[in-house]
């Protein structure tokens, strides 16, 4: 650290720069401007978004594809409410994130003085903590806590609102490492009961089943669950944000549980005598209805968050303690285990009940997403909106690698796919990065189409085009007498005159038989951004499906025939 | 007592110490309110170390909501500990000022009952008397409905205040 004097914005710079902070996404205002003025001097990059919602899930997206924290800065007001709904999507995703909010100065705060919100009040309840700082000493060591408290334990983002005298002002040097956080708690080593008690039900249990979340993947507890997972042969679920870790081709991988899951998955669930839950936080789009979930069987928890314990599913034995440390010391005390007949079982409902779609008549969305996939030989790192497609990518997108697959899982925020694989890209400059997304999705966030341009990224963007709002129709038509509401896309612009207007290249696949050599041309193109317009049949609905609420066992494989009771659990 | 999905609806009494800054207080409401919880009391008070303070908070709702509106509260930045005391045997106490209508005729009774519940006078007229009140929430609760009858013009309550007996730390 320099012992010169330096300003409140140059104070923040300095603590990125010892966070080796690559990239800072935004948008400048009056009140940020000293910020952006101490950027000048600074190594770091600013990518210059059109929206801030558009810079916080790009940071979003970086962070996930890195593992580092995503850095944003907006100006106070306007920019920065702009970025509770990426706020939002990235606590309810633990993504580690530090969201800068530039405000008026301090002696106009309460004043409803112009552009003046109270950003640090309205984010309480969608962040991991926040800050307003008042006193530029203190910047130096809320800076710390900030990035501390994002990518740690479970991560998420923080929020600092800094007022414009406070940014301008002359600060104290400090020294770094001096935080102040004592009601912050880490786990620390998993508790030796829990562990051996987890050990006995593992190696008792006949028929278990492992739910991995992301926590696995933010842990980077890839290995240590695979190994488990092989010694002791256990079919290994991965939730919509576990997906990678997990290799997706594994003999005793079951893929995505739950409302949209994979029948395999489900079934599995519903048959087994033992659950385990890694990093995982038993989500009602996994569980549905509680009291069918598993009834029979024992239930182990593994999360780093001790409110997680019992919140959804009590748990018969629950080990509070990051994952990749409580998996190797499992690893330690486990020793083996019969599940022979039950892997056998494994197999046969693999078979019997497998992914599927009708290949003829019209273009496909699965198809498509199977057909990418397969050609950029999973290695592409794969964002996507939300709606049916990404369901259906979350089913037809295989993939071995943590930190490939990026999607808004528990927030559902529309608009998060494309944004997302900008960041993915900027974190990952040597990968091919693809965002599959829906029309409806796609368009609240396109203006982001120039900042792809601008910084020459060669993202892809693979546009599932229904001309609906489909997921949304797919409920209408199946609980509520196909009356659709509010879910036509009329409108819709030409996705590729629109693509190639901001400098992108623009294609189109109308037919099935378009689809590879189509496909090859666009993961060929590497120039630039690009759009890829998938005009697909319209009516297709998502199967399987666990209507809202219901049990694992209510799932439905195809079309019903008879018309649905109203689901009784939330969206 | 209604019972819901959850267990039964009753009131808790918790324990908590927190940094001493602002808006650690919306934090926590906010905590109960999402989920429906309602604070019946609330204390805040600085504790012996100017950079804390001590929070005793009387809330009502089901058990089992509670056990998760404690771990979030453990969970917030801001909290070093937050803990359940329902039940325990430990110290608690409420002040109450109690102003009452007090005509010349009824003074003498009023008097009587006000030492019976050893309330301090601390204010008196032509028309009204206030009184000062400590002790458990039930004693203030009893006060209360003894009272009633004679006009109550006015009432404020400290809401719970609570410590551990012994060395044992509160929150
Ligand atoms: C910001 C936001 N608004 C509304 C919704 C509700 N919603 C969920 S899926 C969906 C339809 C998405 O349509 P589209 O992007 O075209 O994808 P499709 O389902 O057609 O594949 C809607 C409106 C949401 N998840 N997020
Ligand atoms: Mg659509």
């Amino acid at each position: 650290m320099t012992t010169k004097k330096r300003t409140g914005a140059e104070a923040i710079i300095d603590t990125m720069q010892q966070q080796e902070i690559e990239y800072i996404f935004g948008v400048p205002g009056g009140n940020a401007i000293p910020l952006f003025d101490a950027l000048v001097d600074s190594p770091i990059k600013f990518v210059l978004t059109r929206h801030e919602q558009g810079a916080i899930h790009m940071a979003d997206g970086y962070a996930r594809a890195s593992g580092k924290t995503g850095v944003v800065f907006v100006t106070s007001g306007p920019g920065s409410t702009n970025v509770i709904t990426g706020l939002f999507t990235a606590n309810m995703d633990s993504v580690p994130l530090v969201v800068i909010c530039g405000q008026q100065i301090t002696a106009n705060l309460g004043m409803d003085a112009f552009q003046e919100a109270d950003i640090s009040g309205i984010s309480y309840p969608v962040v991991k903590h926040s800050y307003l700082i008042k006193n530029p000493n203190d910047i130096f060591r809320i800076m710390e806590e900030a990035f501390y408290l994002a990518n740690s334990g479970r991560p998420g983002p923080v929020l600092v609102d800094i007022p414009k005298d406070v940014s301008s002002a002359l600060v104290e040097p400090r020294p770094a490492g001096d935080l102040h956080l004592p009601g912050y708690h880490i786990p620390k080593e998993a508790d030796m009961s829990a562990l051996e008690h987890a050990a006995s039900l593992l190696e008792q249990a006949a028929r278990p089943v492992i739910i991995a979340g992301q926590g696995v993947i933010i842990s980077g507890a890839e290995k240590q669950l695979l190994y488990l997972a092989e010694k002791l042969r256990i079919p290994v679920a991965t939730t919509l944000l576990g997906k990678g870790g997990f290799p997706d081709h594994h003999e005793l991988c079951l893929g995505m549980p739950g409302m949209h899951g994979t029948a395999y998955a489900n079934k599995a669930l519903d048959a087994c005598d033992l659950v385990m839950a890694i990093g995982a936080r038993w989500d009602d789009r996994i569980v549905g209805n509680k009291a069918k979930f598993c009834t029979r069987a024992k239930k182990i928890h593994i999360d780093i968050d001790a409110s997680e314990i019992d919140k959804v599913i009590q748990a018969d034995c629950s080990i509070i303690a990051d994952a990749k440390p409580a998996l190797e010391a499992l690893n330690g005390i486990l020793r083996r285990s019969n599940t022979t007949e039950w892997i056998k079982q494994i197999a046969r409902l693999k078979k019997s009940f497998p992914l599927k779609y009708k290949k003829e008549g019209k273009l496909k969305a699965q198809y498509v997403i199977d057909e990418i996939c397969r050609l950029s030989e999973s290695r592409a790192i794969v964002t996507t909106d939300v709606g049916q497609h990404q369901m259906w990518a979350a089913q037809f997108c295989k993939t071995d690698l943590p930190r490939h697959w990026l999607s808004s899982g528990g927030a559902g925020t529309m608009g998060y796919g494309f944004p997302a694989a900008i960041g993915a890209q900027i974190a990952r400059p040597d990968k091919t990065v693809i965002a599959i997304v829906g029309d409806g999705g796609f368009q609240m966030t396109l203006c982001e189409m120039a900042t792809a341009f601008v910084q020459k990224l060669p993202v892809k963007v693979l546009l599932l085009n229904n001309n609906y709002l489909g997921m949304v129709r797919q409920w209408q038509s199946m609980f509520y007498d196909n009356r659709l509401s509010g879910v036509d896309l009329e409108g819709n612009p030409n996705f590729v005159k629109l693509a190639e207007s901001y400098g992108w290249k623009g294609f189109r696949i109308k037919r099935s038989a378009d689809v590879r050599r189509v496909l090859r041309e666009a993961l060929a193109y590497t120039q630039g951004p690009c759009l890829i317009d998938a005009e697909v049949e319209q009516h297709t609905n998502v199967f399987p499906m666990i209507p809202a609420g219901a049990g694992l066992c209510d799932m439905l494989l195809e079309a019903p025939k008879e018309k649905l009771e109203k689901p009784k659990g939330g969206t | 007592m209604e019972t819901v999905q959850n267990g039964t609806i009753k009131k808790h009494t918790l324990s908590l110490l927190v940094s001493n800054k602002p808006g650690v207080l919306i934090r926590i409401s906010l905590v109960f309110a999402r989920r429906g919880y309602n604070i019946d009391s609330l204390v805040v008070s600085p504790s012996q170390d100017p950079a804390f303070s001590v929070m005793n908070i009387v809330a009502t709702g089901d058990s089992q909501t509670l056990d998760q509106i404690l771990k979030q509260l453990n969970k917030l930045v801001d909290v070093l500990h937050a803990r359940d005391r329902t039940g325990e045997d430990i110290i608690e106490r409420e002040l109450a000022i109690i102003k009452l209508r007090c005509t010349p005729e009824v003074r003498t009774d009023i008097l009587q009952i006000a030492r019976a519940f050893s309330c301090d006078v601390v204010d008196l007229s032509d028309k009204s008397v206030t009184f000062q009140i400590s002790g458990k929430t039930e004693k203030l609760d009893t006060a209360n409905k003894v009272f009633e009858p004679f006009g109550i013009m006015e009432m404020v309550r400290t809401g719970k205040l609570l410590m551990a007996r012994g060395e044992e730390a509160t929150a």
